[in-house]
Parts: structure tokens; C-alpha cells; sequence
């Protein structure tokens, strides 16, 4: 330890890294570094980052120990969180915050609540780690704590979305006034969220929808409720009732949002993705939908053992209640011998669950196979597995209880007790068939040697003795000449078997009776001494016996219940699915209840989000962020230009301009906050361009044959969808020959384009004869702006300057929509970046008109105003 | 959310504890030792523990326990180090412990895509231990790690390679269960594409199947583009850089499966003598025309078994009397003259004769072949300039492959 000081102490970065990796292995490995700590903290500034982080380690693991001492690096920290770096703020603030001292809880608040405004989304994504540890610490602070998940709750960016939400499931759950307003927000950002977070938003928005939404499953299930619950209600009352819901339900569109946003998370190649989307479904999906997990969890079973545990218990859920999810997947869950026993008693488990009259033939042969395993275990529960299938299913009763009793000489003993325990319960389930079986089982009873067997079986025929009245004392009779011989266990069964004849059928077993409880008497065990004497006191009148032996024939053959032979996941699903609770089948500490769906839906305007209000934070959160933000976006779908479009938006800021016109009474140009709601609306169909309506005829002219010395050009937009890229505008060039001579080698050159703008040429033309004249198309992107491009056209001995410049509807292309929207409103992206721009006109009174352009382009977006306001006004 | 982390080993010993919130005894495993003891073997352990206080979960990876975590980190230790045992870990402490501090902030998974973390702290090398000794410089990376904010978090930017190729390997292995007559009650295709790709700067690749439709059901890297897939059936992704895999699939048991071998066996015991006979032959069956090799027999003999006397007509077989495991590395399969062991198994005495005759366990591997008939039909790239060197592999392996007698 002197050593180590000495190390920590000298002025050699090299050593004192040497010295820390030391004491973190110690660390590791759970010896006792803390004596160090004074000469370590003195580190915490140093200018080596493989040091600082280590002393970060050591402090982390000791400052709650040497809480004054750890005081002396807070300045540190404070200092650090004000450092130019993100990642080192972002670091200070997750061992400041990971310091279990209660003295800096106010450093603590003030830190995060800093933090939350961060520029960096990644140190406000530290900021929302930090507000669990703060609780955890001092849950006095949970107000304050409330406020910044509040306002991190409305951050944009994707990563901070999995950590707040963390932080609220884990100091407010019961806030869900929080969630309203983000809840879209949440959908939408769902699919670019990292995994982990998904996994806490998708578990969080399950929970907000039982509350929420009314239930979108079927009505039969539902009058099943009632008529459980309510059964004293009259029936027209119910019918009413019944007419109530199947009338009203119409799916509200954010629950539909939250189920279709989760569905393409299915193919997660997270496990604890797929669960949750898997349990998202099945809590809120209408039971029609459900099914689709089905196939997404039945892959889950291929990955590691810890995984396929949990997924076959939820799936064990799952198929008691919905079977048909999951029969077609019937051979996904045959056991194979080398699964370890918890695997196979879970499948086996489904097996049971899924057997129906068409597939049980198939299954009770795989249980064959499985009734041999060399895992007994495994065998036992096979058996128990048999006796289900056999009442649930009347068809294959008997199979099953010829096969069980089959197995009754079986050489396994485990085999034998279980097969007898299972009989057992199945004939006390079924009185009807008794007398048939009861009689095979005691012809067996000559063969059949493993005792607990033969004891079931004596139990048996006493139990119903009354219904196999002329087997009953022969069984005795056979069973008195053996006594001797017998296991005590089935000695105390012929003993019980003699007391019930004794009681029921005195006349032909009395003396039987009494020669076994004369045997019995002199046993060499106690047990069956005693018990010969109990019963002979019960059942043999004589005066010292009290008032029972009246009521002995009550006792003994008193009405017993049949044990219920049900799954052990019967009632699990009280918890939700992939929950740790749910797994262990009772609560564990920190579970949250789903609720019930309400009765009616509370108002779903509360998730309506105020445009002005989010313009307003956009422009603020945004606009700071802008310049950390990685300016390319390639990953399309639609949420990162989203952002970016807005810090466009912020730095063109809001146009708002009211024009007053003799028609239009005024127009306005919004930006992108208002297309959020439209691009949700787009989401299917964005990806596809309507075709084009018309393609207008309208040529323009490039090159005047005057001044191209007899070249002359035109062209026209095509409207094809771009053949050269995505982002391109298809142009075709007509090009004549006016001359008397061959035009050869027509090219492009020295083209001129503003920057970003990029151009497709076409292939050169080698040779134009006399009078002829050719079409060839081009590709133009032009970046979403009206600007001209500006080339050469150049023929072998020639070059002229032309220049193309778009009309702004061709840099536009329609997006289709539904005719009751397009009543209202015109959508269009644009060619470039695919940013969707819609064009509402809206009637007014008195023969006036509102025009307003939606889109995050300013420029494009106010010629098209422009332009479309005289079209407008002259129709 | 997670609160401590103990690495324990076979012996039992805990050789790496690490704590995100409040330290938590390392008494709490004696739970886990408990339940360990009552487990016959490793792997029936349960995952999920109780206890008065905490909940231990528990992952069994490469003999090692990893008690109150997440499977993840063991996926990271591969990545970073090629190898995953506890001498690996013991020699890497400080790396592993940095690493995890990363991965997880207050319990709660923080960064876990392997790309970042090693932007963050960097995998030990020789080649950067030398340096560093020489330079002074560290193993830890003082810039937020670009993937972190981007859109495409999964590929750093930056990215340099002198050749550029892009190697993508089709692997499916066969999960079946063969009846006693040789009849199969269920088989399914579960494949992989690993890919491997070092390109330089952004490349934006598609892939494209010759038969998309064979696959029921895929799970993508989440660089790929979900709804281009629904769309087209094309795979289009901007690859992480390095290993990984870009998409699983599934060919479900409806599908009719190609099973590309047989087992012929007579496994036989008798009730009067101690002595059974043992005899399987392997041979291949719709391979189309390819190569069976690595084939590997296995087969848990029954309690009773005292020892096997066998001669194989190739390959080495060991059976060890103390687990009753068969083994028998068969090799390359010659369809002109195949593969037998034959020979008796002699019962211990008294025991009576086994209920149940032994499955039998297979591996194999093909190479050149994905038995579900999966082609790529072509690789493009977008978005920079170079040619890429690109190259695709297949092959079918056996997963859990079973053979009742």
C-alpha cells in the first residue's frame, strides 16, 4: 500500500497510471482499497484522461465511504461541467451524480438542471441519467426532479427519449399527464430510438394506453366479463349494454399510431425488443392483430437458454388464453433431449396448452417418445402433461388413461407414482367411467410391484368400493394372505381398504376385516400399529368407543374433492408480460400496474399539440443544437430531417405572411412544425409518388437556332420519375439540326452549377445529320432551389452558353393522398430532400379564399405562392 | 435495472464484481451457490433468483457465470478480445472495468453497440500496447465518439482502409428431430448473413436475393432500412464498420427442409444378457452433390451403460464411462464407402435393461451450400467513388440436430 501512495504520489503520469490500474484490479477482484483515498482523490485533476477516468472508477466505488474526503473533488467536477467538451461535461456530471454524498444534493440539482439545457443532446442524455441517481439519493427532491423530466420529456432527440422516460418510470409513474403531449412524439421517434430505450418507452406506453384508450377487443369476450361479473344485472340491461360497445368502437388513431410505429421492432434483433413489442400487443392490440407476434417470439426461441426461459414463459401465457396464436408454431416447442429440464417442462408446458382434437393424436405419440426420456424429471412431468390433455379433451380420456395405465409397470418408480397419482385424479374427476378402470387396476394389482402404485391402487378401489362391489373384498382377500410382505406404505392401504368394506359391506368382509387389523396389530412398525388401533376403535362398536364410531362411515368415505389438474400459468396473467414479476409469478418491488381499460376514453384532445408553442421550442432547442448536429442526413425516415428542417425553420424563422387579395383573402406560409401531423398521415404512402396527372406539352427553348449557328434546342420536363437518382428532375432535349451539314460530337461541358447542384448529362451525340433532329434526356438535381443551371452545349468545332431554369412546380412531385384530404388539400414533396410541402385552399365566405403553403422550404415554398395566387385568383 | 455485476467461475470462485449503485455484498451469490448446488448441472440453473432483498439473474457463457446481467456484455468481450474466458478477463481487468462503466450508467444500459464503445476505449492490441508504452499516449479516447449523435450511431465516421472489400457469409444450420423410421416430425432452417465489411467513408450497399420470399421471418442489424425490405425485398443499409451480423432468418417447419444426411442405426438391448449391440452408419442424403465434412456423432448412453467396445470404420470415438457420453469424430463423409461404428455395450450388472434407447446427436458442415436454396443475385454500392472488393460464402451446418432410435 506505502508502495501504491508512493506511485499515486510521484510525477510520472506512467506511474501513477500504473498505480491506479492496480487499484482498480483490487477493486475488482473485492479487496478493500479504501485506505487509498486521500492519495488518490488528489488525481481527480489531472490532465492524463486514462487517469482521471480510472480515479472517476475509484471514487464512484468509495466516496460513499469517505464522505468528507470525496468533498475535495467536488470543485473538480464543477469545474469540469463547464468544460468546452461535451464528452467531459457529460462524464463530471455522471460521477458527480453517482457520489452517494448527501451533502451535494443541491450541487447535484443544480448540475442537472443545467445540464437539461445542454447544447449536447449526450450530456442531456447524462443529465436524464443523473435524475434517477438524485431521487434514489434524496426523494425529497421529487418535485424539482418532476420539473426537468418535464421538460426533457419534450427534447427531440433520440437520445435522450430512452433515458428521460427511465427517469420518469422511475420517480413519477403516476404522472401520465406528462406523457400527453409527447406522446406522438414518442411514437414517432420509436423506431431510431437505441434499443434499450426502446424497451422502456414501449413497457411506458403500454401503460399509458390502458389508461387512455377504451378496449379494442371483441365483444363476445366482453359479454363474457359481464356476465361473470355482473350476473344479477337483467338481461335487457346487459343487451344494452352489449349494444353500447359493439356501436361506439371505433379505434381512437393514436392507439392505432402506437401499434403500427411498434410493429417494424418486431424485427429487432434485440431479444428484450421483441418481448416488449410482443407484450405491447398483446395488452393493447385488438385480439385479431395479436397473432402477429407469434412468429417473432417462436424465432426468439433459437437464441441462449436465459432468453428462451422468459420467452417461453410469457408464451405458456400467452396460449392458455389464445391458443390459436400459436398452434401453427406446434413443432417449434418438440423437446429435444439435450434442452436443459426447465426448457423442456416449458414446452411441454405449451404443448399441453395448444393439444386440441385435431392435433392430440399427433402429440400424446410425441409424448410417448418423451415419457421414456432418460430424465425422469422431465418423464414425471410428461405424465401430469397426459392427465391434462385427458380432461380437457373428452375424445382422448380413455387413450390417455389406457396409456397411463400402461405406464403403471413401468420400472421407473418416479414413472409409476406419477402415472398412478395422475389416474387417481382423473377418476375422481370423472365418477361416471369409475367401475371399468377401477376393475383393470385391480387386475393389475397381481403384476404391479412398485409400492406407492399399489397402495394407489388399494386407496382407489376402497374409494369406490360401493361400485365394484364384488371386486372390492376379493382384492381384500388377496391383499390380507400378503400383508406380511407388503411396504408399510401399502399395508396402511389395506388397512383403510378393510376399515371402508368393513363400514359398507360388513356381512361378506367382516372377518377379513378383522384378521388384517389383527396383523396390523402386531406389526413391527409403530405407524401401523397405531393406525390399526385408531381405526379399530372407529369402526368395531364396543362400549368404550365414544361417539364418532356413530359417524365413522362419514369420515372414511366422506365426499372427497377432485384435484384440479389446470396449468401453474393459469393466473398469470395478472401481471404484465416481460415482467420480472411476471417471471417469478408474484410482485417484486417496483412494479407498476397496468390498469384496466377505462370505460370510456378520457379526452384525446389533450395529446393535441399546440403548434405556436412547439414552433417557439423548436426554435429554441434547435437552433442551439444546430451546430453539433451532423448537418448530412442519409438515414431518411422521417424524423431527422425533421429536426433538421427546423433548424432551417430557425434560421429562416416562421413566415407569416397575410396578403389581402380582391379573392384570396389572405395567404399564409407556415414552416415545418404543422407537417408533422401530415407526414404521420404520409408515412405509408411518402415513400411513392403519385404518378403524374398531366405532363404538360409546354417546351421550353434552350439554344435559338440563330444564335447556335443552326443547332437549335429545346426542352421539356418530362415528369418522368427521375431515371438518374432520386433527387433528379428528368429534362428532355430535343436537338435540331437546321444546317445543311452534319452536326457532329454534341456534348456538354463547363457546366456552372450553384453548389450542391449536380447535373446528369446525356451521352453525347456523335452525329446529327441535315434536318434531323434527336431526343435525349438528362437528369437535373436542382437542389430544391429555382436557381438556373448553366452549361455549355458544345458540338465538335462549337460551344454555346445555355442555361435551364425550372418552373417551381417542376421541382415538386405529387404525393398521393386520400379523396377526402384532397378536397381539402394538395400534398407534393420535393425532388431534392423529399420534404413534404401541402397547399391548403380554404373557402371563405364572400367569394374569398384562403391560401396557405405548409412546408420547411421557404424559398420554393413563397414563389409557389407567388404563383399559384394569380392562377387562383383568375378561375 | 442492473446494480451489481460478479463474474464467477466453474470452481466457484467470484474473480470480477463490479457495482453501479450502492455496493451490494458479495454474500448475496451465496443465493446463486445455493441454487447452483440443487441444479445437477451448470446449465439448469435457474436465470431468474429471488431473494429477501435483490433479484439475481444469472447467464452461463463459456463456463463462466455471469450472475445479475445482461447477455450482452458477454457478446462485447467476444468483440473486444476475440476470446471470452476468465483469464482473458483476469488480464484485461482495468479495459473490462472501463468498458463496463460505460456500458451502463446507474444500471441503465447507456452505449452497448460495440462500435462507439470502441471508439471510446479502445481494444488492447500489441501493437498499441508497444505504442503506447513508447508515446505515453492512452487506450482511452477523449472525443465523444461521432456515432453517439449521428443518425447512423452504428458506423464511426472517418473510416480508412487502403483495400476495400466487402465479405458477406450465408450460414443456416438445420434444427431437426428425426424419427426412429428415419422420418423427420419437425425441421427448420435458422440463417445467418455475417458480414464483414472494411470500406472506406459512408458506402450505402443494397443486397439483393435471386428468392427473397424463402425467408418467414428476419430480424435486421438496425442499420437496415425496414421499409425498403417491405417494400422490395431488398436489403439497403449503410454497414457498421468491421464484423456483424446485418440479418437472421427463419425457414419455418411448414417449408418442406432438405435434410442432407441420414443415421442408420440398430441400438439393441436384451433383458436376459448384459451385453447390447451398437451399430449406426452415416451417409448423406440431398446434399446436392457437395461434401458432407466435420461430421460429429454424439449420444448420451443411458445410466446402466458400464462401457462400449466399438471399432469405428474411420475417426476417432471416445466413450467416457464417468458421464456416459459417446463421442465420435467422424470427419469427411465418402458416399462410396461410409462411415459405421459398430461394436457392443456391455450393462452394469443387475441393472435392467434401459427404457429408452439414446438420441443421437449430430454436426455436420457443407460448405458451398445454403440448404433453404437462399442466393444473393448482387451487391451494389452507393456513395463513393472506389470499387469495392465483395465476396460471399455459404454454408450449412447442423444446429440441433436429432436423431431418435
Amino acid at each position: 500500500d506505502i508502495y501504491l501512495k508512493q506511485m499515486l504520489e510521484s510525477s510520472k503520469d506512467s506511474a501513477k497510471l500504473d498505480a491506479m490500474k492496480r487499484i482498480v484490479g483490487m477493486i475488482a477482484k473485492g479487496k478493500n482499497a479504501s485506505e487509498l483515498f486521500p492519495a488518490v482523490v488528489k488525481n481527480v485533476a489531472s490532465k492524463n484522461i486514462e487517469i482521471k477516468k480510472l480515479v472517476y472508477v475509484y471514487l464512484m466505488r468509495y466516496a460513499e465511504e469517505q464522505q468528507d474526503l470525496a468533498l475535495l473533488s467536488i470543485s473538480t467536477f464543477q469545474r469540469a461541467l463547464k468544460d468546452p467538451n461535451q464528452l467531459i461535461r457529460a462524464s463530471a456530471l455522471r460521477v458527480l451524480s453517482s457520489i452517494r454524498v448527501p451533502i451535494i444534493v443541491p450541487i447535484m440539482m443544480l448540475a442537472i438542471k443545467e445540464a437539461s439545457s445542454d447544447l449536447s443532446p449526450y450530456v442531456r442524455k447524462n443529465a436524464a441519467h443523473a435524475i434517477q441517481k438524485l431521487y434514489s439519493l434524496d426523494p425529497e427532491q421529487k418535485e424539482m426532479l418532476i420539473e426537468v423530466i418535464e421538460k426533457l420529456l419534450k427534447d427531440k432527440s433520440t437520445l435522450v427519449a430512452g433515458s428521460v422516460v427511465m427517469a420518469f418510470e422511475e420517480v413519477c409513474p403516476d404522472r401520465i399527464d406528462l406523457i400527453h403531449k409527447n406522446y406522438r412524439k414518442l411514437c414517432n421517434l420509436l423506431v431510431d430510438v437505441e434499443e434499450w430505450g426502446q424497451v422502456v418507452i414501449i413497457h411506458m406506453l403500454t401503460r399509458y394506453a390502458r389508461t387512455q384508450f377504451v378496449s379494442p377487443w371483441k365483444d363476445d369476450e366482453v359479454v363474457e366479463e359481464y356476465s361473470e361479473n355482473n350476473f344479477y344485472e337483467s338481461d335487457e340491461e346487459q343487451k344494452e349494454k352489449d349494444q353500447k360497445v359493439k356501436n361506439t368502437y371505433t379505434m381512437d388513431p393514436d392507439h392505432r399510431l402506437l401499434l403500427r410505429n411498434t410493429k417494424p421492432l418486431l424485427q429487432s434483433r434485440n431479444a428484450a425488443v421483441v418481448m416488449a413489442v410482443a407484450q405491447l400487443y398483446w395488452h393493447l392490440a385488438p385480439k385479431s392483430e395479436a397473432g402477429i407476434v407469434s412468429k417473432s417470439l417462436v424465432r426468439l426461441l433459437h437464441s441462449n437458454r436465459e432468453v428462451q426461459y422468459i420467452v417461453l414463459q410469457n408464451i405458456a401465457t400467452m396460449s392458455i388464453q389464445r391458443k390459436g396464436m400459436f398452434e401453427p408454431y406446434l413443432k417449434s416447442f418438440y423437446v429435444r433431449s439435450t434442452d436443459p429440464t426447465m426448457i423442456k417442462t416449458l414446452k411441454l408446458e405449451i404443448l399441453t396448452n395448444l393439444a386440441n382434437e385435431a392435433n392430440i393424436s399427433t402429440l400424446l405419440r410425441e409424448f410417448q417418445t418423451y415419457v421414456r426420456s432418460q430424465d425422469k424429471q422431465f418423464a414425471a412431468a410428461t405424465i401430469q402433461a397426459i392427465g391434462r390433455c385427458a380432461t380437457n379433451i373428452t375424445e382422448v380420456t380413455d387413450t390417455c388413461l389406457n396409456g397411463l395405465v400402461c405406464l403403471l409397470s413401468n420400472r421407473d418408480e418416479i414413472v409409476v407414482a406419477e402415472s398412478v397419482v395422475v389416474i387417481k385424479k382423473l377418476l375422481q374427476t370423472q365418477p361416471a367411467h369409475h367401475g371399468e378402470i377401477i376393475k383393470h387396476m385391480a387386475k393389475l394389482l397381481d403384476n404391479i410391484t412398485v409400492p406407492v402404485a399399489r397402495a394407489s391402487i388399494l386407496w382407489l378401489i376402497g374409494e369406490y368400493c360401493e361400485r365394484v362391489p364384488k371386486i372390492a373384498p376379493d382384492v381384500l382377500r388377496k391383499t390380507a394372505k400378503t400383508f406380511t410382505n407388503e411396504d408399510d406404505l401399502v399395508k396402511l392401504q389395506i388397512l383403510n381398504l378393510g376399515a371402508k368394506l368393513y363400514l359398507t359391506n360388513s356381512k361378506q368382509t367382516k372377518l377379513l376385516t378383522q384378521y388384517v387389523l389383527n396383523l396390523g396389530k402386531y406389526d413391527q412398525s409403530y405407524d401401523i400399529r397405531d393406525r390399526t388401533r385408531f381405526i379399530r376403535q372407529l369402526i368395531v362398536p364396543n362400549e368404550k368407543s365414544g361417539a364418532l364410531s356413530k359417524y365413522a362411515k362419514k369420515i372414511f368415505l366422506a365426499q372427497k374433492p377432485a384435484p384440479l389438474l389446470e396449468s401453474p400459468f393459469k393466473d398469470r396473467d395478472h401481471f404484465q408480460l416481460g415482467t420480472l414479476s411476471h417471471t417469478l409469478n408474484s410482485r417484486a418491488t417496483g412494479y407498476l400496474e397496468l390498469s384496466d381499460w377505462p370505460k370510456v376514453a378520457p379526452d384525446p384532445s389533450v395529446r393535441n399539440v399546440d403548434v405556436a408553442e412547439l414552433a417557439k421550442e423548436w426554435t429554441g432547442i434547435l437552433g442551439k443544437t444546430k451546430k453539433e448536429k451532423p448537418t448530412e442526413k442519409f438515414y431518411s425516415e422521417s424524423e431527422e430531417d425533421e429536426d433538421e428542417s427546423s433548424s432551417t425553420s430557425a434560421s429562416g424563422r416562421c413566415l407569416e405572411s397575410n396578403l389581402h387579395l380582391p379573392c384570396l383573402k389572405n395567404s399564409i406560409f407556415r414552416t415545418g412544425h404543422y407537417l408533422k401531423r401530415i407526414r404521420k398521415k404520409f408515412k405509408k404512402s411518402q415513400s411513392y409518388v403519385a404518378a403524374p396527372v398531366s405532363v404538360p406539352t409546354k417546351t421550353h427553348e434552350l439554344l435559338h437556332r440563330m444564335s447556335g449557328k443552326g443547332l437549335a434546342a429545346h426542352y421539356h420536363f418530362s415528369r418522368q420519375p427521375g431515371i438518374f437518382g432520386d433527387r433528379m428532375v428528368s429534362v428532355q432535349l430535343t436537338v435540331t439540326n437546321t444546317t445543311d451539314q452534319k452536326i457532329e460530337n454534341i456534348h456538354i461541358k463547363e457546366k456552372k452549377l450553384p453548389p450542391g447542384m449536380r447535373m446528369h448529362e446525356f451521352n453525347p451525340i456523335e452525329c446529327l445529320e441535315p434536318a434531323g433532329s434527336i431526343t435525349v434526356s438528362m437528369g437535373i438535381d436542382f437542389c430544391d432551389s429555382a436557381q438556373m443551371a448553366s452549361f455549355q452545349l458544345c458540338t465538335k468545332d462549337d460551344y454555346f452558353n445555355v442555361n435551364i431554369q425550372p418552373p417551381v412546380g417542376e421541382l415538386l412531385l405529387p404525393v398521393t393522398m386520400s379523396e377526402k384530404d384532397f378536397k381539402k388539400e394538395f400534398a407534393a414533396k420535393t425532388v431534392h430532400s423529399g420534404s413534404l410541402m401541402l397547399v391548403t385552399v380554404e373557402l371563405k365566405e364572400s367569394s374569398t379564399a384562403q391560401l396557405i403553403i405548409n412546408t420547411e422550404k421557404t424559398v420554393i415554398g413563397s414563389v409557389l405562392l407567388r404563383e399559384l395566387k394569380p392562377v387562383l385568383s383568375q378561375g | 435495472m442492473i446494480h451489481s455485476l460478479f463474474l464467477i467461475n466453474a470452481s466457484g470462485d467470484i474473480f470480477l464484481e463490479k457495482h453501479w449503485k450502492s455496493v451490494v455484498s458479495r454474500s448475496v451469490c451465496d443465493y446463486f451457490f445455493e441454487a447452483q448446488e440443487r441444479a445437477s448441472e451448470a446449465e439448469n440453473v435457474p436465470p431468474v433468483i429471488p431473494t429477501p432483498h435483490h433479484y439475481l439473474l444469472s447467464v452461463y457463457r463459456h463456463k463462466i457465470f455471469f450472475v445479475a446481467v445482461i447477455q450482452i456484455i458477454i457478446s462485447f468481450a467476444q468483440d473486444y478480445f476475440g476470446v471470452c474466458s476468465e483469464l482473458m478477463i483476469k488480464d484485461n481487468v482495468v479495459v473490462v472495468y472501463e468498458v463496463l462503466e460505460e456500458m451502463l450508467d446507474n444500471g441503465f444500459p447507456l452505449a452497448t453497440e460495440s462500435n462507439i464503445l470502441k471508439e471510446l476505449i479502445k481494444p488492447p492490441t500489441i501493437l498499441r500496447t508497444v505504442v503506447n508504452t513508447i508515446t505515453g499516449s492512452t487506450n482511452v479516447g477523449d472525443q465523444l465518439p461521432t456515432g453517439q449523435l449521428s443518425v447512423v450511431p452504428w458506423r464511426r465516421t472517418g473510416v480508412k482502409y487502403t483495400n476495400n472489400e466487402a465479405y458477406f457469409d450465408v450460414i443456416e444450420e438445420i434444427d431437426a428431430i428425426i424419427d426412429k423410421s428415419g422420418s423427420t416430425i419437425t425441421a427448420e432452417i435458422q440463417g445467418v448473413i455475417d458480414a464483414c465489411v472494411k470500406l472506406t467513408g459512408m458506402p450505402d450497399l443494397t443486397l439483393s436475393f435471386m428468392n427473397p420470399r424463402l425467408l418467414d421471418d428476419v430480424s435486421f442489424h438496425p442499420c437496415v432500412r425496414f421499409k425498403r425490405w417491405e417494400s422490395e425485398r431488398i436489403l439497403s443499409f449503410i454497414p457498421p464498420d468491421g464484423n456483424f451480423r446485418l440479418l437472421s432468418y427463419h425457414v419455418s417447419a411448414q417449408n418442406l427442409v432438405a435434410i442432407p444426411v441420414y443415421v442408420k442405426h440398430n441400438i439393441s438391448f436384451r433383458d436376459s444378457s448384459s451385453l447390447g449391440r451398437f451399430e449406426i452408419t452415416v451417409g448423406p442424403k440431398q446434399t446436392m452433390g457437395k461434401t458432407v465434412e466435420g461430421v460429429m456423432v454424439t449420444s448420451q448412453m443411458p445410466k446402466g451403460v458400464l462401457n462400449m467396445t466399438l471399432t469405428p470404420s474411420q475417426g476417432t470415438h471416445i466413450f467416457d464411462p464417468v458421464t456416459k457420453l459417446l463421442s465420435w469424430d467422424v470427419g469427411k463423409i465418402n458416399p462410396q464407402k461410409l462411415p459405421s461404428l459398430k461394436g457392443s455395450v456391455s450393462l452394469q450388472a443387475g441393472a435392467s435393461k434401459p427404457d429408452e434407447n439414446p438420441t443421437i446427436n449430430l454436426q455436420f458442415k457443407i460448405q458451398q451450400l445454403a440448404i433453404s436454396g437462399l442466393k444473393v443475385n448482387r451487391l451494389d454500392m452507393y456513395g463513393e467513388k472506389y470499387k469495392p472488393f465483395k465476396g460471399i460464402k455459404y454454408m450449412t451446418k447442423a444446429g440441433k440436430f436429432q436423431v431418435r432410435t
